[in-house]
């Protein structure tokens, strides 16, 4: 991990599939971001506790525990509420949109979501909460082509 | 009672004038007989003397002869024989008496001409003491003598001994026989007359005189009807007939004095001629007022009759009309079986001429038998009165057979004797057809009350089949949807890395690409981004199809959504050769509606739009119905254009008029399906003008606002 990245935002990518996953993770990464990995719910709650990140992707079809279930309990916690949460989702439906917001969701990208796409989303989020934090990280600029 | 007419209305009116004119006609006359019956006559009007004879002697057959009475029967008369030798005889002891002798009893046990009355005998003889020459009998009107009677008895005493003397016996025994003459007309009750022939009246009998005569204390009425009856009875003998000796009858209409009213005779009478007298003519009266009454009622009833018999002749014809036209064969038949009557239908049956042949003869003569049968059945069944059954007849004339139902009933005379069998025989030809033509339609009908069944039962099956059928196609259109919907996530997962991988390579996450790679890559990019457009639009088709496609209603402005929907297109639109242009107005009204499936549809109209125009330009006018409050939005080009014919189909699912498999413009084939369908959904329409080579306009319609539907 080159210095330049260490104080760059980390992102946890909840993420059950693993090609989706680690393609997400790869791109963000290439993105200059920090990432961490949990493939359920329970992975994403502890990996929040421990490793605090910046922003937490969620996909909310997981085994386990859903991605809604645990968005709920990051959001009960003291700890882990103030972290922005956008939620991946395969069906794009209003419901399901809904179901993710009111489970404490700050932002949904539908899938199939491009890597650029996802980036400039995560980018927009960080960036709204600028102001918000203490500890302000600079989001790195999206790679350029 | 006997007197002459003329007397009769000279009696006079007094008692002592009328004593005094008794008086001077004994003095005048010369008849004893005559003297007598005037006297006693005289005597009955004035004493009230109830029964009178005056009997003489006669010397030569030494017999007592009565010549006058008065309220004696004729049969007393004639009865009464007394011989003056018989002298122990009452009446012949009376007569030689000096005084007058009373008969106290009502009965005796000798013959008297007064009989049943106590009555006094007065013996008739001169003052010079000389045996009686006859005798007076006067019923008494009590034990002593009546004065009158006395002095009517001293007055025939003294006739007697004048006229008697000079009397010949003969004369005597005339006036006897004239008085039992007179006695027997008077007895007769017809009204006999003897006139002059001018029809003045000699002698009358009592029956006569109440008709033509009348009494002197007569009313008025009376009086006239008697000159009336006079004046017609001479009329009647006037006439040609009374000139003829032969006697002569004819109708003589008189009054009744006393009644008034008519009465009808039938006068007879005849000339008779008499050495003293000359020519008189004797008359009877006969009552035919009854008679004629009789005639009359007679002539009524045979008028009656007469009527009836043509009622009843009226009544035959009516019947034989009646039975004639009935359409049934009837006969009547009597108690031996011989037909006495039968209609014209049964005259085909029973009766045909010698003319029609050998054949309908012997057909007759089988009908005849079968009936004599049928119509015994009712001769022998005693107690029933009428017999119904079935008969085999042939048509004489065709040989037919002819199967009949006869009715046979009796008619029976007052007395309970048979006298007819009247039958009424009805062709069951017909009945027969019908009852087999019932039954073959009753078979049809059954078969098919059967089929109807049969046919019921089947769709009722097959209605439960195909409810079935619905539920298991609803359950399995369910399923299906489920699993287009489920199907298009498993679908995403992987194209989701396929389109993330093959971006990552493309922007070098890897590490630099070649041309070639590049080339590649971005067809692994563009297919797999059709992939993915299908996906959606199978997604979008499923959930509507399935209702869950659901609505996000807001208000927001037409004009503002095309130019979004124009800047999302800006790169397409940029890479074409072509003008595109929005023609708004600023003044239409804020459309409320489904934001994101209008601006779905009208992405999908413009990229179509400018897909399929190679050169020339698009251009989009919204504007506002004010009639039908609605909003229209339309997309013209100046591309290929589509076929008239094919203008429906565009609209279909997986429909692209070009289907070779290098299809030129890409897309899914779905779009234009989802259009119409997502604008049905918020209660409009897509509609489509075209040429081919001229372009195409589709036009967005929608409420203004959502209608309830």
């Amino acid at each position: 991990m080159p210095d330049s990245q260490k104080n760059s935002p980390l992102v946890l990518v909840v993420e059950d599939y693993q090609d989706a996953r680690e393609m997400y993770a790869a791109y963000l990464r290439f993105s200059g971001f920090r990432v961490a990995e949990a493939t359920n719910g329970f992975e994403a709650i502890e990996k929040s506790v421990l490793l605090k990140p910046d922003i937490i992707l969620m996909d909310l079809a997981l085994p386990k525990m859903d991605g809604w279930e645990a968005t709920r309990r990051l959001k009960l916690d003291e700890r882990t509420k103030h972290i922005p949460i956008v939620a991946l989702t395969g069906h794009a439906l209003a419901g399901h949109a809904e179901g993710a917001r009111q489970a404490g969701c700050d932002a949904f990208v539908t899938k199939p979501c491009l890597p650029d796409a996802l980036v400039a989303e995560i980018q927009r989020m960080l960036a709204s909460r600028v102001g918000d934090r203490k500890d302000t990280k600079r989001a790195p600029k999206a790679p350029g082509r | 009672m006997l007197r002459s007419a003329s007397q009769a209305v000279q009696l006079p009116a007094g008692d002592i004038e009328s004593k005094l004119a008794l008086a001077e006609f004994l003095l005048t006359n010369v008849d004893f007989q005559a003297s007598a019956r005037r006297a006693i006559d005289w005597l009955a009007s004035h004493t009230g003397v109830e029964q009178i004879v005056v009997a003489v002697e006669d010397a030569t057959a030494n017999q007592l002869l009565l010549v006058a009475e008065h309220g004696v029967s004729s049969a007393a008369i004639v009865d009464f024989s007394l011989s003056r030798d018989d002298g122990a005889h009452p009446l012949v002891q009376a007569m030689a008496s000096a005084e007058p002798t009373f008969f106290p009893r009502r009965a005796h046990s000798f013959r008297t001409p007064i009989d049943n009355v106590p009555f006094h005998v007065i013996p008739l003889r001169s003052d010079d003491g000389s045996p009686a020459h006859g005798m007076l009998l006067t019923s008494a009107t009590g034990a002593d003598l009546h004065p009158e009677v006395a002095w009517v008895a001293r007055m025939l005493s003294r006739q007697g001994e004048r006229l008697l003397s000079r009397q010949t016996v003969a004369e005597t025994r005339v006036g006897q026989e004239r008085m039992l003459l007179y006695s027997i007309i008077n007895a007769v009750t017809d009204p006999i007359l003897l006139t002059d022939v001018e029809g003045k009246l000699i002698i009358a009998n009592n029956h006569a005189e109440k008709l033509f005569a009348a009494p002197e204390d007569a009313s008025e009425g009376w009086r006239r009807a008697v000159a009336l009856n006079n004046m017609l009875f001479s009329a009647a003998l006037s006439t040609s007939a009374v000139a003829q000796l032969e006697p002569a009858r004819r109708e003589l209409l008189l009054v009744d004095p006393l009644e008034g009213s008519d009465l009808l005779f039938e006068l007879l009478s005849s000339r008779a001629k008499d050495e003293w007298q000359g020519t008189y003519v004797v008359s009877i009266l006969r009552n035919v007022t009854d008679l004629a009454r009789a005639k009359e009622e007679i002539e009524e009833s045979y008028r009656t009759l007469r009527l009836a018999q043509a009622d009843v002749r009226d009544e035959r014809h009516r019947l034989d009309l009646i039975i004639d036209s009935v359409a049934d064969p009837i006969l009547v038949t009597d108690q031996e079986g011989d037909i006495v009557l039968l209609n014209e239908p049964a005259e085909r049956l029973f009766n045909v001429p010698p003319s029609a042949g050998e054949p309908a003869q012997r057909h007759v003569r089988a009908n005849g038998a079968h009936l004599t049968s049928f119509v015994s059945n009712v001769l022998t069944r005693t107690g029933e009165q009428r017999y119904r059954g079935e008969i085999q007849l042939s048509d004489p004339l065709t040989g037919r057979a002819l199967p009949v139902e006869g009715v046979a009933g009796t008619i029976l005379s007052e007395q309970g004797e048979l006298m007819w069998v009247v039958t009424i025989l009805h062709d069951l030809t017909e009945a027969i057809e019908k009852a087999k033509l019932y039954e073959r339609l009753k078979q049809g009908s059954e078969e098919l009350e059967r089929k109807v069944q049969e046919a019921t039962a089947d769709i009722a099956e097959q209605n439960e089949l195909l409810r079935r059928q619905h539920i298991a196609l609803e359950q399995a259109s369910a399923l299906k949807s489920q699993f287009l919907a489920n199907m298009s996530h498993e679908f995403r997962t992987p194209l989701n890395a396929i389109l993330g991988y093959t971006h990552m390579l493309l922007n070098g996450v890897t590490g630099a690409v070649t041309e070639s790679q590049r080339k590649s890559l971005t067809r692994i990019d563009s297919n797999s981004r059709h992939l993915l457009a299908l996906i959606n639009d199978i997604l979008d088709i499923t959930r509507i199809e399935a209702g869950r496609m659901p609505l996000n209603l807001s208000t927001f402005q037409v004009q503002e959504l095309v130019r979004e929907v124009m800047s999302e297109l800006e790169p397409i639109v940029k890479r074409s050769n072509l003008t595109v242009t929005a023609r708004t107005r600023n003044s239409l009204p804020p459309l409320k509606s489904d934001r994101q499936k209008v601006k779905q549809i009208l992405l999908n109209l413009l990229s179509n739009a400018l897909k399929f125009t190679p050169t020339g330009s698009v251009t989009i006018t919204a504007s506002y119905d004010e009639k039908r409050r609605s909003v229209a939005v339309a997309v013209r080009d100046t591309g290929v254009g589509i076929p008239r014919p094919d203008q429906t189909q565009v609209f279909e699912d997986f429909r692209q008029l070009d289907n070779s498999p290098a299809r030129g413009y890409g897309g899914t084939g779905l779009g234009l399906s989802i259009c119409r369908r997502l604008s049905q959904m918020l209660g409009g329409s897509i509609d489509l003008e075209s040429e081919p080579g001229q372009g195409s306009t589709f036009t967005l319609r929608l409420p203004s606002r959502p209608r309830r539907r």
